[in-house]
């Protein structure tokens, strides 16, 4: 500890390397390929790019529970609220072609106006949109954690007030009156930036668009894991009394990396809209927040690959079973994260070490070799 | 058919004992008189009379069940059949007159009913409405005088002065002076106006604002400056009142909301005391209480059938009656305490005990279960909420100084008490409580003193979750039961035990009682500063339009309000001291 020799990160292990290369080729490449050539439906695709999407907000649960061991249980809420801005732009870029053949939104319609409220109005603008929805959660993030920081709340306490503050946020777009429509929240969308969101190639870029995001990410945290601010931020995580009393001002690097856990699920969120084509609040409860932690949980907290794993996994598995087993999925999901939390603590990348560590045991004792 | 015979004769002739036999008379003689305005003169006679014969008679009069025997040569007698009907469908004839059967059989169809216009319906209904005020129930009493007040039913003034001296009770005295006052309202007379007024505002009746408002528009009260001043007084003074009765109101569902959290809480707090253990399957503990309430209630009643993933399971039921069946609820407690007690423990020999070392991960271990649980529960009982009735002596109101108290919520806050001072009994005066003090104080050196501390663990978290299931019990009163139950109020009880600190029972019973009228309080005054809030720069229209909704603007304030507690004390309101670091 004690050694003046400069940080070096660790070398990355060539497999993840591997992995993240493979990944990239696979994603950005072979599937649109094997889409334009009709080799896998378009609802595949589009599937997939849904799981991309929640892999990216398992990884912004993961900067925070893996890196920094502060359990966010409310990352959903700045998801969703990347979506919502998004959102804003999608409907109005309906224009007309809604059911009441209105300039406005059919959910303003329905609610008796007809003018646009005024907040409304910069959302036309695509840029705006995207501005706001990084700026929204980004703020809300930042007021948030700074108060919750600077009094040094942590561990159990810091979990609940984030799902509270999910939960808020729910109740807010629950009502109708929020004015971002209520229950249903915002569907039918036409087009974005003038491309049909109905066209097959519209869906495929928005792939291309999200693997491309997501690898993006990915690089950069494992570039920020390398430096001098990643290894803070693991001190934190295994000791943050010796950190604070070391000098290290805590609460500014956990601030930091809470909203930058809330810039990553914004982007998630607002790359999920114009894909699966519907944000609405339930999108804020609770619930889905700590189904995004299962989805670290089960993939493997800590490492990079292992969100990314869990969310398409899980999901995966979500879309088989909600389908084919609709009655037993919140069993199977529930006993799923239990076995893991239980029995498997490094999730599904940990795997293959210990089923290497079982065949070693197992292994008939191999003669020894003859001393060096 | 001899006996059937008897018994309605005997019925009838009892009858005409208890009421007045003036009525029945009185009404056959209707029922013969020619002419519809001649009919009615007769039945207005019957005006504010209180007499049970008049309701069934002119009940079936208005239905056409009153009918005419003619025979030839004799006089016409208004007849009732009654009975079986026999193979030629005659039933027993009983006259209207006398109560008495003529010893005949007719058949109705022979017969002509007596008909009624709709002025005699008219009538006939207003007598019956003013029998309802000699009635001897009295809630039906005091509805009907309540519908004469607020219909200002000017004819009916002669009879609720008949009453006025012969009734007793106070609530009902005070019923009759307000109807009295709000129909004399209506009165052409300035001076018997400025009395009613007078009347409204020493009665502080608050069902006479808009009464008094729409008089104040009335041309001749505008001419009047007596009338004018009178209303106003009397209108400030039922304002004042109202405020009074609202704060009242606020009050008590603030001690009831905060009773069911602090009920909610206690258990939490309790196992996060000792284990730093977050249980988020409490929720469903409250979900098994709850349904242990409902299985309770099936098998005193008429048995349950159950048929999780296709077991049937058939609870016979003991078809209990009377007060055994009201006293379920009685056996419900215990055995809610005891069967989410058992769960608690299953939870924590099952699952938590290998995680003490890991906090954040048996939250979510626990969450796991949560969800294990309640889908469990719906595949048992159904995704569907399921019905719970509340015994009688937990139904009706109690209304103190025109406050609405209800009973159910009554009993909850006095069962709060009881469960908190009886958790501290406990923790404070057994030998249980002792270990579970030291252990949760200093958990090593509880250890080293020979403390079991893994046995402590789990009784504590039996003790925490049956808690739980009590919770579920009453809740299973207060609102609806299904399987998502406990998730509705998880999040408030979490919060209630950050506020609360997990040092001391106070802090719980504090931070409950706190958020519960912290949250009612907002939800009853926040339209008021609505407007107010507009003022606020940048976010006032915002604020502006969430204060409208003031149930989520309360719930959301509530947690802005935690936050910023927590600034000030970071561990709750009383943390445990210690003097180690993490």
């Amino acid at each position: 500890m004690a050694s003046s020799e400069k940080y070096a990160p660790p070398a990355p292990p060539s497999d993840t390397v591997a992995a993240l290369l493979a990944f990239t080729v696979l994603a950005v490449l072979i599937m649109p390929m094997l889409d334009v050539f009709g080799a896998i439906d378009h609802f595949t695709l589009n599937l997939w790019g849904k799981y991309l999407c929640y892999a990216l907000l398992a990884l912004s649960v993961n900067v925070l529970w893996g890196g920094t061991g502060l359990l966010s249980l409310g990352q959903g809420l700045f998801f969703a609220l990347g979506g919502y801005m998004h959102g804003m732009y999608l409907m109005r870029m309906i224009g007309d072609q809604g059911q009441y053949h209105k300039p406005i939104p059919d959910f303003l319609v329905f609610l008796g106006w007809t003018d646009l409220p005024g907040f409304w109005k910069p959302f036309e603008n695509f840029s705006f949109a995207i501005l706001m929805a990084f700026l929204l959660p980004g703020i809300i993030a930042g007021i948030f954690g700074w108060l919750a920081f600077r009094s040094r709340i942590k561990g159990v306490y810091f979990s609940i007030l984030t799902q509270a503050l999910t939960y808020a946020g729910a109740l807010i777009f629950f009502r109708n009156n929020t004015l971002m429509g209520g229950n249903n929240g915002f569907t039918d969308f036409k087009a974005e930036l003038g491309f049909s969101l109905r066209e097959p190639a519209t869906q495929r870029g928005l792939f291309i668009a999200t693997a491309v995001m997501l690898i993006g990410v990915v690089i950069f945290l494992r570039w920020l894991e390398g430096t001098k601010f990643g290894l803070v931020q693991r001190a934190i995580r295994d000791g943050e009394n010796r950190t604070l009393f070391s000098g290290y001002a805590t609460p500014a690097f956990k601030l930091f990396l809470f909203v930058l856990a809330a810039l990553i699920a914004a982007i998630g969120g607002a790359l999920y809209v114009p894909q699966v084509g519907i944000i609405n609040p339930s999108d804020m409860t609770p619930e889905k927040s700590l189904e995004a932690i299962v989805w670290v949980a089960v993939g493997g907290r800590g490492t990079l690959l292992g969100p990314i794993l869990g969310a398409v996994f899980v999901n995966m598995l979500k879309s088989y079973a909600t389908r084919a087993i609709p009655d037993l999925w919140l069993i199977l999901l529930g006993g799923l994260f239990l076995l893991v939390v239980l029995f498997l603590p490094g999730g599904l990348v940990s795997l293959p070490e210990k089923l290497r560590g079982l065949w070693q045991r197992f292994r008939p004792t191999p003669t020894p070799a003859p001393a060096a | 058919m001899r006996k059937t015979f008897s018994i309605i004769t005997a019925f009838f002739c009892l009858f005409a004992k208890l009421g007045a036999e003036e009525a029945r008379v009185s009404i056959a003689r209707a029922a013969l008189a020619k002419g519809e305005s001649a009919q009615g003169v007769i039945l207005n006679e019957l005006m504010g009379r209180a007499d049970e014969s008049i309701l069934p008679l002119l009940d079936a009069w208005r239905k056409d069940r009153l009918y005419l025997y003619e025979p030839t040569g004799a006089p016409a007698v208004p007849v009732l059949l009654e009975g079986a009907k026999d193979g030629k469908g005659a039933q027993v004839a009983v006259s209207v007159a006398t109560g008495k059967a003529i010893g005949l059989r007719l058949v109705a169809d022979d017969l002509n009913s007596v008909a009624h216009s709709a002025n005699l319906r008219r009538i006939m209904k207003a007598v019956l409405d003013l029998t309802d005020l000699s009635s001897a129930n009295r809630a039906k009493k005091l509805g009907a005088l309540a519908a004469i007040g607020q219909g200002q039913q000017v004819e009916k003034l002669p009879a609720l002065e008949r009453r006025l001296p012969l009734e007793t009770d106070p609530a009902v005295i005070k019923a009759l002076r307000e109807a009295l006052a709000l129909v004399r309202l209506k009165s052409p007379d300035v001076e018997i106006r400025l009395a009613a007024l007078r009347e409204l505002e020493s009665l502080q009746s608050l069902a006479s604002t808009d009464f008094i408002k729409s008089l104040q528009k009335d041309p001749a009260t505008l001419k009047d400056v007596r009338l004018a001043d009178a209303a106003r007084t009397a209108l400030l003074a039922v304002e004042r009142h109202r405020t009074v009765v609202d704060f009242g109101g606020t009050l008590f569902r603030s001690l009831s909301l905060g009773s069911i959290l602090i009920i909610v809480a206690l258990g939490l707090a309790i196992t996060f005391g000792l284990m730093g253990v977050i249980n988020m399957a409490h929720g469903e503990m409250i979900a098994i209480g709850a349904y242990t309430t409902y299985v309770v209630q099936n098998v005193f009643a008429n048995g349950l059938a159950l048929s999780p993933f296709g077991v049937s399971i058939n609870l016979p039921g003991l078809h209990t009656t009377g007060w055994w069946r009201e006293s379920y609820f009685l056996f419900a407690l215990p055995l809610s305490f005891l069967v989410a007690a058992g769960a608690g423990i299953l939870l924590e020999r099952g699952v938590i005990r290998f995680l003490y070392r890991r906090p954040l991960e048996s939250l979510l271990a626990t969450w796991g279960v949560s969800l294990l649980l309640q889908q469990l529960l719906r595949l048992t009982f159904g995704a569907n909420n399921v019905q719970v009735g509340s015994p009688v002596y937990l139904s009706g109101n109690w209304i103190v100084g025109d406050v609405l108290l209800g009973w159910n919520r009554v009993f909850v806050i006095g069962f709060a008490t009881l469960i908190v001072v009886g958790v501290w009994l406990v923790l404070t005066r057994t030998s249980v409580g002792l270990l579970i003090r030291s252990v949760t104080q200093n958990r090593s050196m509880a250890a080293c003193m020979g403390v079991r501390t893994e046995r402590v663990n789990m009784l504590t978290f039996a003790l925490g979750s049956g808690l739980a299931g009590l919770a579920g019990a009453f809740l299973s009163q207060i609102g609806n039961v299904g399987p998502s139950l406990g998730q509705s109020y998880v999040v408030d009880s979490f919060m209630v035990v950050v506020v609360g600190g997990v040092g001391d029972l106070v802090g719980t019973v504090i931070s409950g009682l706190g958020i519960g009228s912290f949250d009612q309080f907002t939800q009853q005054y926040s339209p008021m500063v609505a407007g107010a809030l507009a003022n606020v720069p940048f976010v006032g229209g915002a604020l502006q339009n969430l204060a409208q909704d003031s149930a989520v603007f309360g719930k959301i304030l509530v947690l802005c309000v935690i936050i910023l507690f927590l600034q000030w004390r970071p561990s709750g309101l009383f943390a445990a001291r210690t003097r180690s670091l993490d």
